[in-house]
């Protein structure tokens, strides 16, 4: 396991727009006093005269953000998950949501991985109060890969995307040579037709892993990387019911509101007889504490995903 | 000005009130005391101040307004008709279910209206992205924004404020409406922002006041503004809640309902009148 190259998606999303900056000279980056810790500090340093920080103010942030965008430039606004989303959440809606404006809203430090910092910061419900926008793309990568094509799918797509961060590395995943990113597609990363594990972020490793583990077991896990929120990839979604019968979300945010709930509906409108299960944080607040151990501790592991999966 | 300009202004400042009357009496709700406020200036704005063309609203080197006090669309919806941006007549159509002159401005719908707005404190911000934009981009436009007294007292609003100060805006110029009343009250009883001018001065912004009645006074404003380097520049303007209808001015109740047929009847009769003797000047 220590031999898996392992990279922040925070640290993707810098690489991904500095290399987007260079070709798009309308492309103008935001962020709140935070720039070395989103990395749109790396921006920053090859395009200075593009990058503005807007110092400990979201929401005024993301409404400048959404006057750039009137003016026909594209935006990228960063902060951490929990300010972004959560201080700067009425300006999202009524500034950028309503009028369906062109502005990427980058959030790092999500979810319990943030660690140390405790509860505070470790925002476990951007995907609830984002995917409740009308429009709004919701989008979380599982590894480098991923991440880097998702900012720039996010930047070729015309309006407004909240894109999920973490800060902590994570391992990357061996790609297809074929591989690419589409808005709004799932990804089948291994096969099976006991149980449908969708996952999303950092838990997608967990997923695998997980897959492995129920392997071992005689359990046939298909594992589906579900970046996108929404739009939901209902279809594969509705597949996966119909062949497995039974499907386990899993995403580190709250299971009121994300990957989950947005599962449930569409199977439950479906009519497909399928029971579903969250793995996620369970309604609770989190604390300070080393990444891995927290994301144990609250059972985004693959363990966990695999008792949840031989628990119905 | 001349003399025939500024009485041009005042029938054309005249009609505005008209249309804030003519719309929120089909509407049975809406603003018109803070529209009426703002009348002279919406007026002063499209007809004199603002680089925009009705024929193309989206030229890209127009002027910008955002209404950040966006409540007051009537007075803004008025004055754009009268300036040829949509039909005169649709200003009867404000907030019924197939219009599209919403409650609050929506720009994807009505011609000229720059930024979607409603929702207090935003406006400015989005204005001061605009204005950053454009020195971004080496457009010369400039932004203009206008704020109600009641919502500076939106955090983001003093936030918007620092930034525009930071990045040293001076193609922002920011107004300030001094009407002095807010849904629940005078609003140094309900959360005073005084002293407005000091405040502003302090976030660094070059801040003149006026009357918000006086043409020339505006006229004096925005020329100062346009010259104003380096830094940002807020007018606040003094100005009467429902001024030009007898019964709504200063008075609190005005603040967000419609004219009923009788109060319509005799708005537009205290206008017809104020029309006929600015015409017979």
């Amino acid at each position: 396991m220590s031999e898996v190259k392992k990279i922040a998606t925070r640290e993707s999303y810098g690489n991904a727009l500095k290399e987007l900056g260079a070709t798009h000279p309308e492309i103008i980056v935001f962020d709140a006093d935070l720039a070395d810790s989103t990395k749109t500090g790396m921006f920053r340093r090859e395009f200075p005269d593009r990058h503005f920080n807007c110092g400990i103010a979201e929401a005024n942030m993301m409404a400048v953000a959404a006057g750039a965008a009137t003016m026909g430039l594209v935006p990228f606004a960063s902060s951490f998950a929990m300010f972004a989303s959560g201080r700067a959440y009425e300006q999202i809606r009524n500034s950028i949501g309503y009028p369906r404006l062109n502005v990427k809203i980058c959030a790092s430090h999500a979810g319990i991985s943030v660690g140390e910092d405790g509860a505070s910061h470790q925002c476990c419900e951007d995907f609830a109060l984002m995917r409740s926008i009308p429009g709004m793309v919701v989008m979380c990568p599982a590894d480098d890969v991923e991440a880097q094509a998702m900012v720039k799918a996010a930047y070729a797509y015309n309006g407004p995307v909240y894109i999920r961060l973490g800060r902590s590395p994570v391992p990357v995943f061996e790609h297809r040579p074929d591989y690419s990113f589409t808005i709004g597609k799932g990804e089948v990363l291994a096969e099976g037709g006991d149980v449908a594990i969708i996952a999303t972020g950092l838990m997608v490793y967990e997923a695998m892993e997980a897959a492995k583990l129920l392997a071992e077991q005689g359990v046939h896990a298909r594992v589906i990387n579900m970046a996108t929120i929404k739009p939901l990839d209902e279809e594969l979604v509705l597949k996966a019911a119909r062949e497995c019968g039974k499907i386990v979300t899993a995403e580190e945010h709250s299971i009121i509101g994300g990957l989950g709930e947005a599962v449930c509906a569409v199977i439950a409108e479906s009519g497909v007889p399928c029971k579903v299960k969250r793995v996620g944080v369970n309604d609770v607040f989190g604390h300070s504490g080393p990444a891995a151990a927290l994301l144990k501790e609250f059972g985004l592991s693959a363990e966990h995903i695999a008792e949840v999966v031989k628990s119905f | 000005m001349t003399p025939e300009e500024k009485k041009q202004l005042q029938i054309a400042a005249c009609r505005v009130r008209m249309g804030i009357i003519e719309g929120t009496h089909a509407a049975k709700s809406g603003h018109p005391g803070g529209s009426m406020s703002a009348a002279d200036l919406f007026t002063y704005l499209y007809f004199k101040e603002l680089n925009v063309d009705p024929a193309n609203p989206k030229m890209p080197e127009r002027d910008r307004f955002v209404l950040s006090k966006g409540h007051t669309a009537p007075g803004l919806y008025a004055a754009l008709a009268l300036r040829g941006f949509f039909p005169w007549e649709d200003l009867k159509t404000l907030r019924h279910i197939d219009s599209y002159l919403q409650g609050h401005p929506n720009m994807d719908m009505v011609p000229g209206v720059d930024m979607s707005t409603g929702s207090l404190g935003q406006g400015i911000s989005v204005a001061a992205g605009m204005a950053l934009a454009a020195r971004v981009q080496g457009n010369s436009c400039r932004v203009y924004t206008l704020l109600g007294d009641g919502e500076i007292e939106e955090g983001e609003v003093w936030e918007a404020l620092m930034f525009a100060h930071h990045y040293k805006l001076d193609n922002l110029c920011v107004i300030i409406d001094n009407n002095g009343l807010q849904i629940d009250g005078p609003i140094d009883q309900v959360m005073s922002p005084y002293p407005i001018v000091d405040k502003v001065k302090a976030f660094g912004f070059e801040v003149v006041e006026i009357d918000g009645h006086d043409f020339d006074q505006m006229e004096a404003a925005f020329a100062r503004a346009r010259e104003t380097k380096g830094v940002p520049f807020a007018i606040v303007m003094k100005t009467t809640k429902g001024k030009g209808i007898s019964f709504m001015e200063d008075q609190v109740g005005w603040h967000g309902k419609g004219p009923n047929d009788a109060e319509y009847e005799q708005a537009m009769a205290e206008l017809d009148q104020k029309l006929a003797e600015l015409e017979a000047m």
